[in-house]
């Protein structure tokens, strides 16, 4: 990491780059905002979730647990649990944005597995920064226009399954695991994790086989001895960045 | 509902600005480390589960599993998130008219 200028082509390399992956991404927001309102959220709500918690996973976790017929506090919980992930990224990215104040405060709101993945392999701190936020700040963007249009479109379709809304959030559960699926570690714990969730459907109520699920993580990190460093979502990780 | 929205976005806002202002070293404890790294895998995996193959309390194998399908195609494929999203939707659809 060096405080190197960045040469005006390498700029717009940077910025051509995480503006794609804000497109990308934001159009992924009108996915959530229909799903939102068909799991039984209003308009309002779902905007909400978009502007303050935004962080894509903990938004579909939440309305997809309340869509299971979960109570609101199981999704939140399940939410929350997921927002941990963006805690690690923040720990990584603190000494590469190298900001404090009020710009640390801002820069928290838009700290997610996009921006991450878009600033940390930079070479200088102003790369990181120029590539964080330019990503960070067109994702939240795009996508909370998107969320809106979503809702608005979500709610005059009426039932999800006309248009196959439902299996749209297991896919979009999926599309956020995969790139965790290159380590046969993460593969065993996906496996087991979805058997204890599928297990736990008919015995205890909706939101609860999620929870219990993370039970394996918890297990499994405390038995293994693996040291390994913290997972990170690389570019080619992100809406926007595949060939 | 709207307690949960509030708490969970203010909660999740919390723990990125905790990210960025806890010193690195509070996760240098290899288990925490682990589990961490491994919350995520295990959540989503239980998600994709219980979206795809539950209905209520009872577990039911319908058209959803075709989109998920699709999904995993989609990804193998290396396929934009866009397409694997719509795509499963759209296959799932197609398959309750069929």
């Amino acid at each position: 990491m060096s405080d190197a200028a960045l040469s005006p082509a390498e700029r717009s390399a940077i910025v051509r780059d995480s503006l794609a992956v804000g497109v990308a991404t934001g159009a992924y927001g009108f996915g959530f905002g229909a799903v939102s309102v068909a799991s039984g959220l209003s308009i309002a709500q779902t905007c909400v979730l978009s502007l303050l918690m935004f962080t894509g996973a903990s938004q579909f976790a939440l309305v997809g647990v309340v869509a299971a017929g979960g109570a609101p506090v199981s999704g939140a919980a399940t939410a929350l649990l997921l927002g941990t992930r963006n805690t690690l990224y923040g720990l990584r990215m603190a000494p590469l944005l190298r900001w404090r104040g009020w710009r640390r405060v801002a820069a928290a709101h838009v700290l997610i597995d996009e921006s991450t993945a878009m600033g940390v392999t930079r070479e200088t701190t102003e790369g990181t920064r120029l590539g964080f936020l330019t990503t960070g700040v067109s994702v939240f963007v795009l996508w909370n226009l998107a969320t809106a249009v979503g809702a608005v479109a979500g709610d005059a379709v009426g039932d999800p399954r006309t248009f196959g809304l439902d299996a749209a959030v297991g896919a979009a559960f999926l599309a956020l695991l995969w790139p965790r699926l290159r380590d046969r570690r993460n593969v065993l714990v996906a496996v087991l994790a979805a058997a204890v969730a599928l297990a736990a459907v008919p015995v205890t109520p909706a939101g609860v086989p999620v929870l219990a699920a993370g039970g394996v993580a918890l297990l499994v990190g405390i038995l293994g001895k693996r040291h390994d460093p913290t997972e990170i979502p690389g570019r080619d990780d992100v809406a926007g960045r595949h060939p | 509902m709207w307690t949960a929205v509030l708490l969970a976005g203010v909660g999740c806002y919390l723990l990125k600005l905790a990210g960025l202002s806890l010193p690195e070293r509070v996760l240098a404890h290899p288990t925490v480390e682990r589990v961490a790294d491994l919350i995520p895998v295990a959540l989503l995996a239980a998600l994709v589960a219980v979206q795809v193959f539950s209905s209520g309390p009872e577990l039911r194998v319908d058209a959803r599993v075709l989109g998920l399908g699709f999904a995993v195609v989609a990804l193998l494929l290396r396929m934009p998130f866009l397409v694997v999203v719509v795509g499963a939707a759209v296959v799932a659809a197609g398959a309750r008219l069929v």
